[in-house]
């Protein structure tokens, strides 16, 4: 019998509803495991074992008194440290907001305790959700469970760490260019950016409004699908959430890939991509194939300036978003004693890391006068022509598969000298985000002892398909069955 | 199209309230160069006919616009730096 920390959540709850288990015996199963593995992987930021024992006891004493099993009861979640936590602090990996304990509660946590969930802790990420490696977190590098001396991805990565290594089932991260699909595609976990609005960003800190997404992280996509219908929904908080039914998506994963037209950008695919990478997807299409799929060639002619794109139109909306960080309403403070100027400008070079403030530098210029057209508005133009490409492939085909990375993780400090490298690493995810569709990304077998990813996309709103395709495939090939050696 | 120097990252900076050490400027000038360098690809696509997407929202929601309670004040006081009657309390803005 598996041990409790490699349980899924939906087996979990299973348990825990025909109390074989209680809740705080699960809690305390993954409290010991953080416990023994945080050492050597460094995924969190905070540790909240005895709210999370709290919680679990809750959860127990509702089901003791003949309550209904909530659809997540006794589910062990990591958040990043994006999500603000009533009381807890919210780091976001920065410095400048040293000391900050936000007086509300993140929609997106708010939904999983009251399906029953317990938080564990807050997960380690680039600073502001800038990076795909989590060495940008002012505190610490992660380590991927696989190889300690390589990256997790990022900038989720402390979220996609944890529940590789079996410290949670469960995690919440944040994608605006690829931030949970990544990280899950290097740590060997599934990982999902649902369509732009279908759940609520009230309380994540803000990094590019027009592409920021929160979604889950998982060992199966049945435990994707299971917390996704918990997580989605239109919420008067967040005036960008959708009202759109929301399926139990997790109850129609029967349904085989039989008659699915799975598109595939070849076109895009023709450059810098590992070889070990590119043969783990031919044979994830040939997977898919054997379990009834139909795979078609379909062209994005303009998904090779996704990147481009990208990084002028998420750093101009981050140049915005972080004006706020000021010194005045929240956070630390530098230079009080001079002039109001000396003081923002000493509180955000002292309170910023280095990909924060280039970033800001960058979106800053491209909105200033004389560059505006020549870059923001030409972004945004080429925005739309790349979600124009998907609309015109998903006529031909019911979702689109790529690997969801170029290569397996990297080395730590292989790419911290070089940004443009790294922003690279975000070449097959950052269309998705442009495009606002939803994007999931399921193990699909090692390279040179190191987990990769095949990335499904869908058409907005169309999460079922990628839900039924993910699971078929993963049902098919096994790989999300694959645990990193040293981690029993 | 724009080669960033010194003096760009210095004007931007000022933009954006950073105060920058020389090396900092130094770097990030480099790097905005390189940066913008390979952002240039889509300075040869023609987009005289493409519409702007400067949203991600697929409809506009409307509410109705009702009167209710925001965060207690005093604890969203609690987590600025420096507060005093009620108020944030910042720098001399004048003299």
């Amino acid at each position: 019998m598996s041990p409790l920390h490699w349980l899924t959540a939906a087996e979990i709850r299973r348990r825990v509803a025909a109390r074989e288990i209680s809740a705080e015996e699960v809690t305390r199963a993954h409290l010991a495991r953080i416990n023994g593995c945080e050492p050597r992987v460094d995924a969190f930021l905070t540790v909240l074992s005895d709210r999370a024992l709290a919680q679990a006891r809750r959860v127990d004493a509702a089901l003791a008194q003949g309550g209904p099993a909530p659809a997540l009861a006794g589910v062990p979640v990591v958040v990043k440290d994006v999500l603000d936590l009533a009381g807890v602090p919210t780091t976001c990996g920065s410095r400048i907001l040293e000391g900050y304990r936000p007086p509300f509660t993140a929609t997106a946590i708010d939904r999983l305790e009251a399906a029953g969930a317990v938080i564990l802790g807050k997960a380690n990420m680039d600073e502001f959700a800038m990076g795909s490696s989590t060495e940008n977190s002012a505190f610490k590098p992660t380590r991927n469970p696989w190889d300690g001396d390589r990256v997790p991805g990022g900038s989720s990565g402390g979220s996609a760490a944890a529940v590789a290594a079996g410290m949670a089932p469960l995690a919440l991260g944040s994608d605006t260019g690829g931030s949970i699909r990544q990280p899950a595609a290097l740590c060997g976990v599934v990982g999902l950016k649902p369509s732009y609005g279908r759940i609520s960003r009230y309380g994540l800190v803000a990094f590019a409004s027009s592409l920021d997404q929160i979604g889950p992280l998982s060992r199966s996509v049945e435990d994707a699908a299971l917390s996704a219908s918990v997580l989605c929904g239109w919420d008067p908080k967040d005036a960008t959430s959708a009202q759109r039914p929301v399926p139990a998506w997790a109850d129609s994963l029967g349904a085989s890939a039989a008659g699915l037209r799975v598109g595939v950008p070849w076109g895009f695919l023709d450059r810098g991509i590992d070889p070990g990478v590119l043969a783990r997807f031919r044979e994830a299409l040939e997977v898919l194939k054997a379990a009834g799929a139909q795979v078609v060639e379909i062209a994005l002619p303009h998904a090779s300036h996704a990147i481009a794109t990208y990084y002028i139109v998420a750093t101009a909306e981050a140049s915005s978003n972080l004006a706020r960080y000021d010194g005045v309403r929240y956070g630390s403070r530098r230079g009080g004693e001079g002039s109001l100027s000396q003081m923002y400008g000493e509180t955000r070079d002292h309170g910023f890391g280095a990909e924060v403030k280039r970033r800001i530098i960058l979106g800053t210029f491209v909105l200033s006068a004389g560059y505006y057209d020549a870059y923001y508005l030409r972004a945004q133009k080429v925005r739309g022509l790349i979600r124009a490409d998907f609309e015109s492939a998903f006529e031909a085909c019911d979702l689109v598969a790529t690997p969801t990375t170029p290569t397996p993780a990297f080395r730590l400090g292989e790419k911290t000298s070089d940004p443009l490298q790294m922003y690279l690493a975000d070449i097959f995810t950052v269309p998705a985000n442009l495009a606002a569709i939803p994007g999931l990304s399921v193990p699909c077998g090692l390279v040179d002892g190191l987990p990769v990813g095949l990335q499904l996309l869908g058409r907005a709103f169309d999460e079922a398909t990628l839900f039924r395709a993910g699971h078929a495939y993963e049902q098919a090939a096994d790989h999300h069955l694959a645990r990193p050696p040293g981690f029993a | 199209m724009a080669q960033a120097t010194v003096e760009t990252v210095e004007r931007v900076a000022r933009l954006a309230r950073l105060s920058l050490t020389a090396e900092e400027k130094a770097l990030f000038a480099s790097q905005l160069d390189q940066i913008l360098a390979y952002a240039q690809s889509i300075q040869g696509l023609a987009l005289e006919a493409a519409t702007p997407m400067s949203h991600a929202a697929t409809s506009e929601i409307f509410r109705e616009d009702q009167n209710t309670p925001g965060l207690d004040r005093s604890s969203v006081l609690e987590a600025a730096p420096d507060a005093v009657d009620g108020l944030f309390r910042v720098p001399k803005v004048l003299g």
